[in-house]
């Protein structure tokens, strides 16, 4: 069985996706079974969210718009959870920035 | 033993060092192995070797030291990155060649971007192809040998963090930065420091001396450069012991008009070991040292930590923050404005707070709340017009009533401008709204002589000692005490014993040095004479 989901969001991190939130996307685009792709374009080229090599190498920058496109079982939950995470700025909050 | 080799560059790091060359990240001396017979599996037992020990350094940084090197693990357990090299050595190509070539792809990437965080990325990789073919060819890994000079492109944080320095050695790079975290790390602990030597090849030779005064690198020293090396030794050992006879007095020129000698400082790290007592208190904190790191603006609350600890450590002397100084030669990522003709002349500093209120903002916040904690004045950079300095003293007294609402303890610190823009010095009374002056002789070296310090052909132009400099030097010093405000200078000029005695005769009364700089700047404060 396969379910699809897509979604954007606008990338406002400093820098853009800059090491640490790279990290960051690619871990928990590799909790999900379904195949997730990424892309600072509609058209494309669309790359694997789950690869560090990929989505850091893609050197998005601030003001980029991220397009996720998920295949699978838990493709919505996917999508739903991998845009929250660039909406709360990747979890860098001063609190935890100042213990990172 | 291989000929002399002399090289010049830059130095980020003054200082002498002798030692063992070690080349960063070129594991081609005492290989165990033959590349020929090196197949997929031992580059997989390679990469997990690595990752394992980039894991073990990373539980001993911190910061954007442990980002880095959480996002090399990341990168070694990415199958993106080890297929493209499977592939080649199933095609019939050597590990070796196939993983040096899959990741010199990459680096090129890297290299190529236009943004500065991802160029300096190029390094991170490099590190990790270089880590990997140490593991593949049984190239022991902490072969660093103690007193070590490291010669190689560039060095990352978390290296020159596992190094031990106590026991003496230096750093050579053929690129590098002054600004960089490792050259401020360097500096402060006493690490001579190279950058910019150029295409290095240090291959064949075993010993090298760093010689951050002359700013040279002499491979295979020979005896005469030994003799040189242990002269440098022997004076510096002598200009050590008359700076500690001036040190913890207060500098009094020859005719005996006193003189305040006060540090520029841009980390808090950089204060370790200084006794406040050697100076009159910290005449600039360059605050722009906060903005890099992880490539966001720092929130208030970790501003104002940095902030504290550079406050507490002045135990109540004066302490004078630059507001963020970005822009020109001091690019943020994702702050400053990228692509202007031409950044000298451009959004920088002030111009660039002031179009970015909500940086400014929690700026001027943390620095209000320190200010309720000790003797903290406040500078901003790059001011043109006096209608900047009201604009800054707005935001203050908003962010002040922010913290009054709020019940979060503040004070409001005394608000002055650096004279750096030659509008400014011309015409200093237009600018008596400023609480005080600190002349910053290395930009207004530059745009009063129109000629850049780092473009070598002009260089020796931009000299602070032209009589224009000087002419404005002693004008803003004139008018300052005319209308009763103090001046001060905080670049690189003070520091240089060769320009005290004309800034003494044009008036000048303060100045501000790096801290390795303060002894040798009161000894020459105290044979100059005021006229």
């Amino acid at each position: 069985m396969s379910n699809e989901a897509a979604g954007q969001v606008l990338l406002t991190h400093a820098v853009g996706l800059h090491a640490r939130p790279s990290v960051k996307l690619t871990k928990l685009a590799k909790t999900f079974h379904s195949s997730i792709r990424l892309a600072a374009n509609p058209e494309g080229p669309w790359i694997d969210a789950k690869s560090i090599v990929k989505v850091m190498g893609a050197k998005l920058p601030q003001g980029s718009r991220l397009h996720f496109h998920a295949e699978g079982a838990d493709a919505p939950e996917a999508v739903a959870a991998l845009i929250g995470l660039v909406n709360r700025d990747f979890d860098e909050a001063p609190a935890d920035a100042a213990n990172g | 033993m291989p000929r002399t080799v002399e090289i010049r560059g830059r130095s980020a790091a003054p200082g002498l060092a002798a030692g063992p060359v070690f080349t960063i990240g070129m594991p081609a001396g005492g290989a165990t192995r033959d590349p020929a017979g090196l197949t997929g599996d031992d580059l997989s037992a390679a990469i997990a070797a690595a990752a394992a020990e980039l894991a073990m350094l990373a539980e001993r940084v911190e910061g954007e030291g442990a980002d880095i090197l959480s996002f090399q693990v990341a990168l070694l357990e990415d199958s993106a990155l080890t297929d493209p090299a499977r592939e080649r050595i199933a095609a019939g190509e050597d590990a070796v060649s196939a993983w040096r070539a899959t990741l010199d792809g990459e680096i090129d990437g890297y290299r190529n971007s236009d943004n500065d965080y991802f160029r300096a990325r190029a390094g991170d990789l490099a590190d990790l192809r270089d880590r990997v073919l140490g593991h593949l060819l049984g190239v022991p890994a902490a072969a660093v040998p103690a007193g070590a000079v490291l010669v190689g492109e560039d060095i990352t944080p978390s290296r020159f963090l596992a190094m031990d320095w106590t026991k003496g050695g230096g750093i050579a790079l053929s690129a590098g930065s002054p600004t960089s975290h490792v050259a401020i790390l360097a500096r402060s602990r006493g690490v001579p420091m190279l950058i910019g030597l150029g295409p290095l090849d240090a291959a064949g030779h075993r010993t090298a001396i760093v010689d951050g005064e002359a700013a040279r690198l002499i491979l295979s020293p020979d005896a005469a450069a030994w003799a040189a090396l242990e002269a440098g030794r022997a004076a510096r050992d002598e200009r050590a012991r008359e700076e500690s006879e001036v040190l913890h007095r207060p500098a009094l020129t020859a005719d005996g008009v006193p003189v305040g000698v006060f540090i520029n400082v841009a980390d808090p790290d950089e204060l370790a070991g200084i006794d406040p007592a050697t100076c009159d208190g910290i005449g600039l904190v360059r605050t722009e040292f906060f903005f890099h790191g992880r490539g966001g603006s720092p929130s208030e609350e970790e501003q104002l930590a940095a902030y504290r600890r550079i406050v507490a450590w002045a135990a109540g002397r004066p302490v004078t923050f630059r507001t963020l100084d970005a822009g020109g030669d001091k690019p943020i990522a994702g702050l400053t404005i990228e692509g202007e003709s031409n950044p000298f002349l451009g959004t920088r500093g002030i111009r660039l707070s002031l179009a970015r209120p909500d940086v400014f903002r929690l700026q001027l916040r943390a620095l209000a709340r320190v200010a309720a904690e000790g003797n903290v004045k406040v500078m901003l950079p790059m001011v043109t017009i006096p209608e900047e300095i009201d604009a800054a003293a707005a935001l203050l007294d908003e962010a002040l009533a922010e913290l009054g609402r709020e019940g979060v303890p503040a004070r409001r610190p005394s608000l002055g401008i650096m004279v750096e823009v030659p509008a400014v010095a011309v015409e200093p009374e237009l600018f008596a709204r400023a609480a005080f002056f600190s002349i910053g002789s290395n930009d207004l070296t530059q745009y009063v002589t129109a000629a850049a310090r780092d473009i070598s052909a002009v260089a020796p132009l931009c000299d602070p000692a032209h009589p224009a400099v000087i002419g404005l030097i002693r004008r803003v010093a004139r008018t300052g005490a005319e209308i009763g405000r103090d001046v001060s200078l905080c670049g690189d000029m003070g520091g240089d014993p060769a320009h005290i005695p004309a800034l003494v005769r044009a008036g000048l009364r303060s100045v501000s040095v790096a801290p390795p700089f303060v002894g040798r700047t009161k000894l020459a404060i105290a044979a100059a004479r005021t006229a």
